[in-house]
Order: structure tokens, then C-alpha cells, then sequence
């Protein structure tokens, strides 16, 4: 008996360093020999998110020594973090405000803006919704408007059937819900209060796709990952319904809900080789990063004003070794 | 003893048993046994002292009033709301629906296995009870947004009206109810087991039958266990979070129909708390009001448990 016992427990222990040893050598599976390490710490919105995951994705495949963490706080939320200088690189779906950059400021804090990609926010419903393949702004600020009592599609537009609808959107740490806001009610922060507010941008896929009668707003690329589950409103801002996609984003003509995305760097963060490597590869790569997280990518025009920052990051790369 | 002097009483001699000189290796493990003990009565009050400062000062600037009376709860839009009744009604509303599943399974399990059920019957079914209750929360809320959820609006009667959302406080409820079945079973077969066999024996040799015997000898003589475990249920039901936080939604909805999407205490907090609040704004001090609010309601119950385990205690020699 006690024999079985020891044996147990021998096997036990042998089993748990195993594990715990592949897991710390599980990162130097890919290839490269590359010397960089470190961590680098990303947060912000969680429309820009996805995308940052897919530039540390391949940053790490190629580093495997670096540890890149992506959080979604939402913009508010990161560039709190980062003008507390907790994080190295803030997500952003709209640009630094004033009160932010007195934040950055008091505690030192310079940052680089950089545009990585272009986002058309849009407003989806429930596949199985036929009467509004088409909303104006102004219904949609009815909708969304301060003090708005819309419980139902009818009340929207008469011709609509009598459905309830299921509100879905971005809490107010969200830099989507800034946006959308002051595009569709006039101001920043003007909203109605009565629906289900979330900084993560999967619960309002869930919500919409589980609601027949179910409304809500995220940036396109949660739209381009869900095409099964959701259908996307075509705006009409006066001239003509427009449905969201990358051409249309990046010609313009998405109006009102077409907006940059960007990243903001500390750059006291920049000044450590592996946070300056991981963004020159963000940059170098917005093209295919943007194709596979399903992104809008930059205009070759917005590619063009990248490159001289770019530049500036490799001389600083290069000066610095 | 010798009386030395014929006019001397003789002294009382107390003779002093036990150790003649101090051991302190055990005065050493007695201290230390007692710093455990205080660590819980420590910690208790830090938690009260961490919650009272943040929501004393948001009381200072919201009346209290127009908190436990509002019926709006926006606080972190501007302008905010602060009523936190639809927090308090989805706190209910859940809860509700979770004793509707763990007060009769629950109970009807602690009877089975105590009165009923042979011993490998029982071999087999306690360890199932005791997995249920290792189940992880963030599971069980999984399992009620994504199989309950559909399986209720698959199998929902019309005459019951709307089928639930697909956020509502019935899935994550009645799972939730699951999640406390095991500890209302358990503790109700404790209490069923300390029952005497003497008083179960007296009652068959009047000549009554087992279910009489389980319903009305066995339950009411351990009555205070019982009870004491349903209102473990119940503050295990209104303090849990991740269930409700996945399933029931973020929406304050004061309303007290279950298929509705509504927001609970404890979702606010985990909510607001995942997002960012500046420290020392407003939306900050709201999470520790409504935490303050949440141990009160907590703390009240387990007052009124021990009042009633007192009362109907029976103590069999």
C-alpha cells in the first residue's frame, strides 16, 4: 500500500515538471535567432485591438523571446493607462483629447501618433431583419438620441413591421461610442442610457445575432468576422444609401461613419529595441495585417505620410545601436 | 505536614497541578492558532474599512435617498443617474429564480440521500454533486448563454408570452440555481444525518410510513440546518457574478420579468470595474456604493440565519 502511494505521488511531481518545462520552452518553437526581449504592453480600444493582436502575432512568431499583451479597456480606458506610463502603445479609434494630453503631459509623457488603419463604423442587425437594409442619420440619432423612448422598429419608420428592439453598443470608455455619438447625435458622450452598453465588442455581436428585432455599432472589422451571423445597414446621409466596405471607406464615401484608427508609442518606450522593432514591423506590414484581421488599409495617400515617420524610426533604430 | 507550634493553625496547602514552570513552545502554537482566527476577523475589517471611506463620499455628493429610491441607473453616462433600484430587482429576479431550482432539487437530493437511498447509490451520486459544485463559474455562465438560453427560446410555450432574450435573467438564474444545489444538498444532509436514529425508530414503531417518517420527523428536527442552508444558497446567490455578468446582460432594466435582459449588482461592479474609472471620480466611488449596498444586503442575511438557527435549534444529547 505505501509503495502505490509513493509511486503515485512520484509520478505526480514528474508530471507537473514536465509540464511546467514546456510550457517556458513552448515560445522557441518558431524560427529565428533573434536576440530581442522583453515585454511590451498594448491597450485601448477594442476596434483597433484585433489588429494589434495580428501585428503581435507576427511580431512574436518571428521574436519568440518578446512577450506582446494586448488589452481592450476601450480608448478612454488605455490612454488613461498610458498617460499613467503603464502601457508602451495606446489602441485608438479617435485622437488623443485635450484632457488626455494634459494627463500625458503632466506626468512627461511624449507620444507619436501614427494612423495604421481606416474603420467604417457600422450598424448591424439580425440577418433575419428584411425591413431595414437602409437607415438615414437622422433615424438612427432618433434612435440612439438622448432621452430616445424607441422601443420598437415601427417607431422608427412606420413602414417598418412592429418588432422590439434589442439595443446593443459601445460603453463609454469606448472610443466607437465618442465617435458614433458626435457623428449621429451632434456630441461626444450624448447618448441614451437604456441598452446594453459593453466595451467588448463580442457582446454585441452575441446580442444582435441572438435578437431578431436587435440594433448595434462596432467597427467594420467585427462585421467582416461575423458576415454569417450579422447584417450590415447601409447608411444614407443625404445622398444615397451606402453600404460599409473597404472601397467605400477609403474613398469617403461611407458618410459620416468613416474614421482612422491609430496607434499611439511612448516615446520613452521607443528607446527599447524590441518596442521600436515591434512598431517599425506594425508600420512596414499595414497592408497585410489589415487584409487578415479584416481591416480597412490605408489610402496610398495615408501610406505615403506613414513613411517619413517610418524613416525617422529606423535612423532612431539604427543610430541608437 | 507537621505542626511545629501547637498554637498554629495549620496552613491550607495548595498544591498546584500541572506544569510547575511555564511551556512556551505551546503558549508559541497557541498564539499562532489565534493570529489565524483574527486573520478573518482582520480582514472583515479591512474590507468594511476599504468600502465605508469611497462610499461615504459618494453619499456625500448623492443623497441617499435618491440612490435606494431612483429608478435610473446611468451612472457612468454624463448626465448619470443614480437609482440603484433596477441593480437591487435584477439581484432578485436572479436569485429568485435560482432558489426555484435549488431549494426543491436540493432539498428533495439531501432527503434521498439520507433517508432513501442505498449506500452504493450513494457512493455514486455524492461524488456527482460534489463535481457540480467544483464546476468553474465562468462555465456555468457559458453554458447558460450559449445551450440554455436557446434551449429555452426553442422549447418556450406561447402562452407564457416572449420568449427569452438572448441576454435574460432566467437562464443565467436557473443555472445559477444549479451551481448552488450542492451546497444546499450537502449541508441539508448534514443536518438530516445528525437527526438521532432514536426519534426516526420511535416513529416507525407507531407505525408510520417512510415518507411520513422523512417529511415529518427527519426535516422538521433538522430544521435549523435546513434553513441555515438555504440562506447559504441565497448569499451565494446574490453575491455571484460571473454567471449572471455572461448571461443576464448589461442593461439596468427595472423590471421584474425574467426573460429580460437586466444588469445585477455584481455585474455592475465586475462591468464598470473591467473598464476604467479614474480613481476618485464619481463612476469609482459608484462601484464601492453599490459593493457597500451588496454587504449590507449580505450581511443582513447571515443575521437573520443565525437568528433563526438559534430558534428552532434542537440539541439532542
Amino acid at each position: 500500500m505505501r509503495s502505490r502511494n509513493w509511486l503515485a505521488l512520484a509520478s505526480a511531481s514528474v508530471a507537473t515538471l514536465l509540464i511546467s518545462a514546456c510550457g517556458d520552452t513552448g515560445g522557441t518553437g518558431g524560427g529565428g535567432e533573434s536576440k530581442l526581449a522583453g515585454t511590451i504592453r498594448i491597450d485601448g480600444s477594442s476596434t483597433v485591438g484585433p489588429l494589434s493582436e495580428a501585428a503581435a502575432e507576427r511580431f512574436q512568431g518571428e521574436n519568440p523571446k518578446v512577450k506582446v499583451t494586448v488589452g481592450t479597456s476601450g480608448t478612454g480606458g488605455g490612454f488613461e493607462k498610458f498617460c499613467a506610463g503603464e502601457t508602451d502603445v495606446s489602441d485608438a479609434s479617435r485622437p488623443i483629447e485635450s484632457d488626455e494630453k494634459a494627463a500625458c503631459a503632466k506626468k512627461g509623457i511624449k507620444y507619436q501618433a501614427l494612423q495604421v488603419a481606416n474603420d467604417g463604423l457600422s450598424v448591424v442587425v439580425n440577418p433575419q431583419n428584411t425591413w431595414a437594409s437602409c437607415l438615414t442619420v437622422p433615424q438612427l440619432k432618433k434612435i440612439w438620441d438622448k432621452g430616445s423612448t424607441v422601443t420598437n422598429w415601427k417607431q422608427v419608420d412606420p413602414k417598418f413591421p412592429s418588432e422590439k428592439m434589442q439595443l446593443f453598443g459601445a460603453g463609454t470608455d469606448s472610443g466607437t461610442f465618442d465617435f458614433f455619438t458626435e457623428k449621429i447625435n451632434g456630441e461626444e458622450g450624448r447618448s441614451r442610457t437604456s441598452y446594453n452598453a459593453t466595451e467588448d465588442d463580442n457582446v454585441t455581436v452575441q446580442g444582435v445575432s441572438g435578437s431578431k428585432g436587435g440594433l448595434g455599432y462596432f467597427g467594420l472589422s467585427y462585421f467582416e468576422q461575423n458576415k454569417d451571423k450579422l447584417k450590415a445597414v447601409q447608411i444614407n446621409d443625404g445622398k444615397g444609401c451606402v453600404t460599409p466596405d473597404s472601397k467605400s471607406v477609403q474613398d469617403g464615401s461611407y458618410k459620416p461613419l468613416s474614421r482612422p484608427l491609430f496607434i499611439y508609442v511612448n516615446v520613452a518606450s521607443l528607446k527599447r529595441p524590441e518596442v521600436e522593432k515591434f512598431v517599425q514591423s506594425y508600420l512596414e506590414n499595414t497592408q497585410s495585417l489589415a487584409e487578415k484581421a479584416l481591416f480597412v488599409p490605408l489610402t496610398s495617400n495615408q501610406e505615403s505620410a506613414l513613411k517619413p515617420k517610418l524613416e525617422q524610426l529606423k535612423s532612431q533604430a539604427a543610430g541608437s545601436t | 505536614m507537621q505542626a511545629t507550634d501547637a498554637t498554629a493553625t495549620p496552613r491550607p496547602v495548595t498544591i498546584r497541578l500541572g506544569a510547575t514552570r511555564p511551556r512556551w513552545g505551546e503558549r508559541a502554537i497557541a498564539a499562532a492558532l489565534c493570529l489565524c482566527a483574527l486573520v478573518s476577523v482582520a480582514t472583515t475589517v479591512g474590507i468594511v474599512v476599504a468600502l465605508a471611506e469611497p462610499s461615504l463620499e459618494f453619499f456625500r455628493s448623492i443623497p441617499i435617498g435618491s440612490f435606494l429610491t431612483g429608478t435610473k441607473w446611468s451612472p457612468l453616462f454624463s448626465p448619470p443617474d443614480f437609482g440603484v433600484l433596477p441593480l437591487i430587482s435584477a439581484t432578485l429576479v436572479t436569485t429568485a429564480c435560482a432558489l426555484v431550482v435549488c431549494i426543491p432539487f436540493g432539498l428533495g437530493s439531501a432527503i434521498y440521500l439520507s433517508e432513501y437511498a442505498t449506500v452504493s447509490t450513494r457512493k455514486v451520486v455524492k461524488p456527482f454533486l460534489e463535481v457540480l459544485a467544483g464546476i468553474p463559474t465562468v462555465v456555468y455562465g457559458f453554458f447558460a448563454l450559449t445551450f440554455v438560453t436557446p434551449l429555452l427560446r426553442e422549447v418556450w410555450p406561447g402562452f407564457l408570452g416572449d420568449p427569452p432574450q438572448v441576454f435574460n435573467a432566467l437562464s443565467a438564474g436557473l443555472v445559477m440555481g444549479v451551481m448552488i444545489l450542492p451546497t444546499v444538498a450537502s449541508l441539508s444532509e448534514d443536518a438530516l444525518s445528525a437527526v438521532p436514529r432514536s426519534l426516526r425508530e420511535g416513529a416507525y414503531a407507531l407505525g408510520a410510513t417512510k415518507l411520513h417518517v422523512s417529511t415529518r420527523v427527519a426535516v422538521p428536527a433538522a430544521l435549523s440546518g435546513i434553513v441555515a442552508s438555504f440562506i447559504l444558497g441565497i448569499s451565494r446567490a446574490v453575491g455571484e457574478t460571473m454567471i449572471v455578468l455572461i448571461a443576464a446582460g448589461g442593461t439596468p432594466n427595472l423590471s421584474l420579468n425574467p426573460v429580460e435582459a437586466m444588469q445585477t449588482m455584481t455585474a455592475f461592479i465586475a462591468a464598470a470595474g473591467l473598464g476604467d474609472q479614474p480613481t476618485g471620480s464619481i463612476g469609482y466611488k459608484t462601484i464601492f456604493a453599490v459593493g457597500s449596498t451588496l454587504f449590507i444586503a449580505t450581511l443582513a442575511m447571515n443575521i437573520v440565519s443565525i437568528r433563526l438557527v438559534r430558534r428552532f435549534r434542537e440539541v439532542y444529547e
